[in-house]
């Protein structure tokens, strides 16, 4: 992966950098010394690593704002940092660059039950605003897989997902309003706890911009009374084809479960060593998941196993009570880390119309056969958000590139199945080479455009999303 | 000018040579008056694409909505977040289109449950000010791919380019539904019953307070859970009033119909349009009307809400503007009225937040106030930074959003 080389004018200004940034916040708040700050040389694109020349750690939105001024000033570049869980290298720094990361802010500012919202900090966790309204039966609903983990800051910049967004949304359906600091340290509102934007929907713009338009400090997100209850049924088939099919069908029949989760024999299998969650053996697994009262779910679930036993399930299990449930989840929770016991992944995350997915799983197993490398699926079936992981070992040499060229192979033939690069991962830098199979290269241009809008001086993140030939007059022309 | 494909749209825009005035079937004459040469985007007719498995929809921005509608009956399925027909308030004719619904973010009493407009638009393909044709996502429900342009089309109201196609999120109709009314609530009481309903656990997908003071809460869904619901919500909110339960599907229907094309102020020379939060609306009826009351007898306009509250219309006609008008110094008329109307709700939204916005008014009084909300001086410098970007020479529906 090709990252731009660092300015040799910030580099060799790092002792005055780092002089002026402690100037603006509390003692060790900047890390600078070479040891500490490989602690921020990656995030969860493990496969890349790049020490910062430093980071910072602020605690307010104003001493946010100050950091960004400096940067500003003198002139370098900043990737801001939730919890450094991108799976696309959206936090990964480059050796000239400042990691501006948000963990210190971290508090719940206001809980409004009436009007349904949070504010938080953005350095705060996924879970952890759950956490703060579960008391009153409140959560809030995107549930990205690493959400123990990561922060809203990150979830705002990557417009991330989860398993439940067929019926709840993602991100940017859920955030209603965000603080941010712009480049040159002005802070501004937009949205608030109000529904719509009133002219122009920068919110929605700002949602996915990952990191490039400005730093969200602050968060207004909309929280959900918990449903009465939720139940999950396991169908398990023969053919990945006929389970896509079911898909299709359960869909069209005017039910909208709340989860279609879809995983392929690879995935079974090796969840199934590791995890002990009592699948069936079968070619592909389906978990589908209603909500209500019980009785509602008893109607729900009789029209969905009335569809699936018109494509001849293997097997059919309804949980009977929470530990059934909590079974028949735990194998495909465990998915991502069952196949990383047996080798090194890379997970992918094109999406493509429902519709495609028997071809496009065919294509896959065909590609995995070609390259020699084991692919397992294991996605969110009801959105067609695939998840490949494709696995290699990262001790052989060469295998790394295989296994990027195969990944690039899979992405192209989502954007050829009417679908694109990335569901709810992000661009970042694994995906930034491939937009112009998805997009010409106006469409690219409007987006930079919006950038030189926010940043004129394309000093925030500046080397993602963007191809680096596509961006090079802008990055160079700010050095 | 009426364009038939896309690329004529393309070199309409590109061989322009002053402003153009952007719109679709013309049902929708909202915004600060524009001037320039009407490029009509009616002719861009047809649904490309329609996969109810994968409960997607993609039309050219001219396609009339009522086509896009029966197509999705036939299926069983729907444009979820319900979009407002605003003929009947606006007193226009025509066939509104696809393109108009989404270049207003038009959305309806169901935006508290599923969304906007904007939730449901997947993928853009617009001409912008260059007359550079452009696309923005796709016809997928999750895409992370790039900015998200797809959004800031939606509601641009044609200032930053010319919709050509628009791909939609559709979804299942529902089997029935029912409404629970409780009449003659203030308010207070409203809000706070709305609240209630909308924080529990029955999916709520309409709640409204009308002008004649009842509240209207909307269940959906398979007959059994309907029926469930209406009974657990009933008891929920007996507190509040005697409740009246209207479980004729076809009836309640009706309701919010009436309520989603704000039919009750059909009738008003003014309407503005506030989206607040809820629990501001006792304070901001409150603090509206104690501004006026001290000049008349009692509030001089109309009000009903949607959203639970966030949603607010105000109406006046000509004898409640002038009323309006006795409260600032000069000679009281309506034209007066309306300019102090729109003005104070609009000051009331800075403070409290949200925003207001004139939907309907004569043409000189949307010249001489800002239709929609003034915004904060860095987000009107990132409006404007964008619409320089997207429309270098200023002719697309120039002046409309201020």
């Amino acid at each position: 992966m090709q990252m731009p080389t660092p300015n040799q004018n910030v580099l060799s200004r790092k002792a005055q950098i780092v002089e002026r940034l402690q100037g603006v916040l509390r003692d060790g708040a900047v890390i600078h010394s070479e040891s500490e700050v490989r602690a921020y040389e990656c995030d969860a694109l493990t496969a890349y690593k790049c020490p910062p020349l430093c980071a910072v750690l602020p605690t307010s939105t104003e001493e946010v704002a100050a950091v960004l001024k400096v940067c500003h000033e003198m002139g370098v570049p900043v990737v801001p940092r939730g919890s450094g869980t991108s799976l696309a290298g959206g936090a990964l720094p480059t050796a000239d660059c400042v990691i501006l990361g948000v963990a210190r802010l971290n508090s719940v500012l206001e809980t409004n039950y009436d009007d349904r919202y949070i504010r938080v900090q953005s350095g705060r966790t996924n879970l952890s605003v759950t956490g703060a309204v579960e008391a009153m039966d409140f959560f809030y609903a995107p549930d990205p897989s690493s959400q123990l983990a990561c922060a809203i800051a990150g979830n705002v910049a990557m417009n991330s997902g989860g398993a439940h967004c067929l019926k709840y949304g993602v991100t940017t359906n859920n955030l209603m309003g965000v603080k941010m600091v712009l480049m040159d340290g002005t802070i501004t509102e937009i949205g608030g706890a109000h529904l719509d934007a009133a002219g122009l929907d920068l919110l929605g713009l700002i949602c996915g911009s990952e990191g490039q338009l400005g730093v969200v400090t602050e968060a207004t997100l909309r929280i959900l009374r918990k449903p009465e209850g939720a139940r999950p049924v396991l169908m398990a088939f023969n053919d990945n084809e006929v389970a896509g099919a079911c898909v299709a069908d359960i869909i069209k029949a005017g039910v909208l479960p709340v989860a279609i989760e879809f995983m392929d024999r690879l995935c079974i299998e090796t969840t199934e060593n590791y995890a002990k969650a009592g699948y069936p053996d079968c070619e592909a697994l389906l978990i589908v998941e209603v909500e209500g009262a019980p009785e509602e779910i008893d109607e729900q679930l009789a029209l969905i196993k009335d569809i699936a036993l018109k494509h001849d399930p293997v097997e059919l299990r309804e949980a009977q009570d929470e530990e059934e449930a909590a079974r028949i989840w735990l194998g495909r929770k465990s998915a991502f880390g069952a196949i990383g016991q047996i080798s090194d992944y890379m997970c992918l995350d094109g999406t493509i119309p429902v519709s495609s997915l028997p071809m496009v799983l065919r294509r896959i197993g065909e590609l995995s056969d070609e390259f020699g490398l084991k692919v397992g699926n294991v996605f969110h079936a009801g959105d067609g958000n695939m998840h490949p992981l494709i696995c290699y070992d990262a001790n052989k040499p060469g295998d790394l590139e295989l296994c990027e060229a195969m990944g690039a192979e899979i992405l192209k033939l989502c954007v050829d199945a009417g679908g694109c690069l990335t569901g709810e991962h992000g661009v970042g830098i694994e995906k930034r080479d491939l937009m112009t199979h998805q997009y010409a290269q106006q469409d690219l241009d409007i987006q930079m455009a919006v950038k030189d809008v926010f940043d004129p001086e394309w000093l925030l993140n500046p080397a993602k999303v963007f191809p680096l030939d596509s961006s090079a007059s802008r990055r160079i022309a700010a050095e | 000018m009426t364009v038939t494909t896309e690329q004529e749209l393309a070199e309409a825009v590109k061989g322009a040579t002053g402003p153009l005035h952007i719109c679709g079937g013309g049902t929708r004459d909202i915004g600060n008056p524009v001037v320039g040469d009407v490029l009509s985007t009616a002719g861009l007719n047809g649904i490309s694409l329609y996969e109810p498995g994968a409960l997607t929809i993609v039309a050219q921005a001219g396609t009339p909505v009522a086509d896009i509608e029966a197509a999705l009956e036939a299926e069983n399925q729907r444009l979820a977040f319900e979009p407002m027909d605003h003929r009947t308030l606006l007193g226009t004719t025509g066939k509104p289109t696809i393109g108009g619904i989404v270049a207003t973010n038009a959305s309806g009493p169901r935006r508290i449950s599923v969304g906007a407009c904007r939730d449901h638009l997947l993928g853009v393909r617009f001409v912008d000010g260059a007359g550079t044709t452009i696309k923005n996502g796709g016809r997928v429900m999750k895409n992370v791919t790039g900015y998200d342009l797809v959004k800031l089309m939606a509601g641009s109201y044609g200032t930053l380019g010319v919709l050509s196609e628009v791909s939609l999120k559709v979804l299942p109709r529902a089997e029935t539904q029912a409404t629970l009314c409780i009449f003659g609530l203030d308010e207070t009481t409203a809000a706070d019953a709305m609240s209630a309903a909308l924080g529990s656990p029955y999916e709520v997908s309409g709640a409204a307070w009308d002008v004649d003071r009842t509240m209207h809460l909307r269940l959906e869904g398979f007959e059994n859970s309907v029926n469930y619901r209406v009974g657990k919500l009933a008891d929920l909110i007996k507190s509040y009033g005697e409740v009246q339960i209207v479980d004729d599907p076809t009836a309640s229907e009706r309701i919010w119909v009436a309520i989603r094309n704000v039919d009750a102020l059909a009738g008003k020379d003014v309407v503005v349009r506030m989206s607040i939060q809820p629990s501001a609306l006792s304070e901001m009826h409150f603090a509206t009307r104690n501004m006026f009351v001290p000049y008349e007898n009692g509030p001089t306009f109309d009000i009903m809400t949607d959203w639970g509250g966030g949603l607010v219309w105000i109406g006046a006609d000509a004898n409640q503007l002038v009323d309006c008008a006795k409260v600032v110094d000069g000679e009281p008329s309506a034209e007066l009225g309306g300019q102090v109307l729109v003005e104070y709700l609009q000051s009331q939204c800075a403070f409290s937040g949200g925003h207001a916005t004139l939907i309907k008014g004569p043409g000189a009084l949307r010249n001489a106030v800002p239709v929609f909300q003034p915004e904060n001086p860095t987000v009107n410098m990132l409006s404007k930074g964008l619409r320089n970007k997207f429309d270098p020479r200023g002719i697309m529906n120039a002046g409309l959003m201020g």
